[in-house]
């Protein structure tokens, strides 16, 4: 009897072992990924963060040198301060939107799935080159714009060439992408029981109180999964910078993107050991951002359990 | 009747209106690209001396005024963003089956460094991946654009294959293994073929963010031979600049084609690619 079991659980054993061989079999291509391409360059990244290091040279240690460069380092001190500020607009002002439309089209608006595919179609073209390319044109001063403004009797130059709006087309553009979370809301505005609307309503409650205590509680967890999909996300734009610039960052810094100047640093200068502390900083910052947001959270996000 | 009508614009309406008129503000930048990709340079900057008619020349002009068509270019996007759909369906719906079906020793810790990883900007391994790939050689190749993909590094469509998988009733893989299938023969023959709305989404969306591409092509690619849409556009905008708009419109507006056609023909598989994601 005994040894019955004894074979049984190691045959079993043998089983698991086998399986288990197999589901890392499946994921040899993804293992092989996350050492290769993700992992070893991070690390080796963090070393050469801590060097003196250009391509064809042997990295020279510095200890914390490019990370005190940093701190008296005009550029970097420019692009920092444009990229808080684009995300710091642009990411609420584009959640709003998106939340506003998705309420307007969840009220049982006829032709839904027309008005959600308009609205969604530039966030799909929205990172490209081509669009980019428009933007630069749309606010340049023979483009679209300043002529819709000049027949409303508003004089407006070229904003991309004026270091003090030139960051602001770019901040436009990324609420022009609304559409990509407003389809997250409205998938969130479904699930919203229609009893509790109904309730509130039959208690009393108008539009705007139903809104601010009983949907926006109950989407709160997508609310939030959103903000931190774009906050990501938006810290890490490079393109539309990149093109509307002609890869300066220009006027006057006024577009210098973080991830551009990154990437003028590394692959321009070739300083990758600077451009390598650059790339752990912004890490760093996202990672912290993210932290407190998921602490923040646990105040006012509500999840039905 | 009419007090019917009136009813309907005061009560809803407006609601139409509203959104309809919105609608147009947010696609207008669009159709004026357009419109201007068929117009003379002089009636573009609406001196009126271009005499107001359509014209092709701007498309013609601009096909193969780098010396390098946008034909090619065109073609080059094409092979690698077919290449990194099969890299990330092949990658991505294995590890996603492991995770979602299978038990073993490091399950754990390995599906929490694959969520880890969604997160993580890419910045922060580009400089090395570079330093590799270029002693390798594999700059001005499309390697280290589509190799990742075979590597399952967009873990993004793993995490959304994993939460498809795990809607599917697990009575399914016990029926597979009384029936004698392995793992191997249950993924490819059972759970396969009913993944493929997530197969869908993903292949749409690898397709659209490869086609948009710029920074990776920027980093690898110099010959211009080998150039990528963004970085032939991009090349375009540098030298043709604001004095030839009509022919910079037109190849903006033939770079843009590929994703309408795919937003046109795809749309479920994107709303509900977006809706699912995240939400489950």
């Amino acid at each position: 009897m005994a040894l019955i079991n004894e074979v049984q659980q190691a045959a079993r054993g043998r089983a698991r072992g086998r399986r288990s061989r197999i589901a890392y079999l499946f994921l040899l291509p993804w293992i092989a990924g996350v050492l290769l391409i993700t992992l070893v360059p991070m690390v080796t990244s963090l070393y050469l963060s801590f060097t003196d290091y250009r391509l064809g040279t042997s990295p020279r240690f510095t200890g914390l040198e490019n990370y005190r460069r940093m701190f008296s380092d005009p550029d970097f001190l420019a692009a920092a301060g444009v990229t808080a500020k684009y995300v710091f607009i642009s990411v609420p002002l584009q959640l709003t939107f998106a939340l506003a439309i998705a309420v307007l089209l969840n009220q049982g608006v006829r032709g839904l799935a027309i008005y959600r595919s308009v609205y969604y179609l530039p966030s799909l073209l929205g990172g490209s080159v081509a669009v980019a390319v428009l933007w630069r044109q749309l606010f340049s001063s023979t483009g679209l714009v300043p002529e819709l403004a000049g027949k409303l009797g508003i004089q407006m130059g070229s904003w991309i060439s004026e270091p003090a709006h030139a960051l602001d087309t770019l901040i436009i553009l990324h609420v022009w992408t609304f559409g990509s979370p407003m389809i997250i809301f409205l998938a969130g505005l479904r699930q919203i029981p229609e009893e509790l609307v109904e309730a509130a309503k039959v208690d009393g409650a108008g539009a705007w109180r139903r809104f601010t205590s009983v949907i926006l509680p109950l989407l709160s967890p997508v609310v939030f999964f959103n903000l931190i999909l774009q906050l990501i996300g938006s810290f890490q734009a490079f393109t539309q910078a990149y093109i509307i610039s002609a890869g300066t960052g220009g006027p006057a810094n006024s577009t210098l993107f973080y991830t551009l100047y990154l990437f003028v640093t590394g692959f321009k200068n070739f300083e990758m050991g600077y451009a390598s502390a650059l790339a752990w900083i912004l890490f760093v910052v996202i990672g912290m951002l993210t932290a407190i947001n998921f602490v923040a959270a646990r105040y006012w996000v509500h999840y039905e359990d | 009747m009419r007090t019917g009508i009136l009813e309907w614009i005061t009560r809803r309406g407006w609601r139409h209106l509203l959104l309809v008129a919105f609608g147009i503000i947010m696609i207008y930048p669009l159709i004026w690209m357009l419109t201007r990709s068929f117009m003379n340079n002089s009636d573009i900057f609406g001196d009126g001396a271009g005499g107001g008619g359509l014209t092709l020349d701007n498309y013609l002009h601009g096909w193969n005024s780098l010396g390098i068509s946008f034909g090619r270019f065109m073609l080059n996007s094409m092979l690698v963003a077919i290449a990194c759909i099969v890299g990330n369906l092949i990658s991505c719906t294995l590890a996603a089956y492991a995770f979602a079906r299978l038990r073993f020793g490091l399950r754990g810790p390995m599906f929490a460094t694959m969520l880890a990883t969604i997160m993580l900007p890419f910045h922060v391994t580009v400089v090395p991946q570079y330093v590799i790939f270029s002693r390798l050689g594999l700059t001005d190749t499309y390697v280290p654009l589509i190799l990742p993909k075979f590597l399952g590094v967009e873990s993004f469509f793993i995490f959304l294959m994993v939460q498809f998988m795990r809607t599917l009733p697990t009575t399914l893989d016990d029926a597979a293994a009384i029936d004698g299938c392995g793992p191997l023969r249950t993924f490819w023959s059972v759970i396969l073929p009913l993944c493929m709305p997530a197969i869908g989404v993903t292949a749409v969306f690898t397709f659209i963010w490869t086609w948009n591409d710029f920074f990776t092509p920027l980093l690898y690619l110099n010959r211009p031979d080998l150039y990528t849409v963004p970085l032939g556009l991009s090349t375009f905008s540098d030298s043709a600049g604001l004095s030839d708009y009509g022919a910079l419109f037109a190849m903006s507006v033939v770079t843009l084609i590929p994703v309408f056609a795919v937003f046109l023909f795809a749309q479920k598989a994107l709303t509900q690619g977006i809706a699912t994601t995240g939400l489950k």
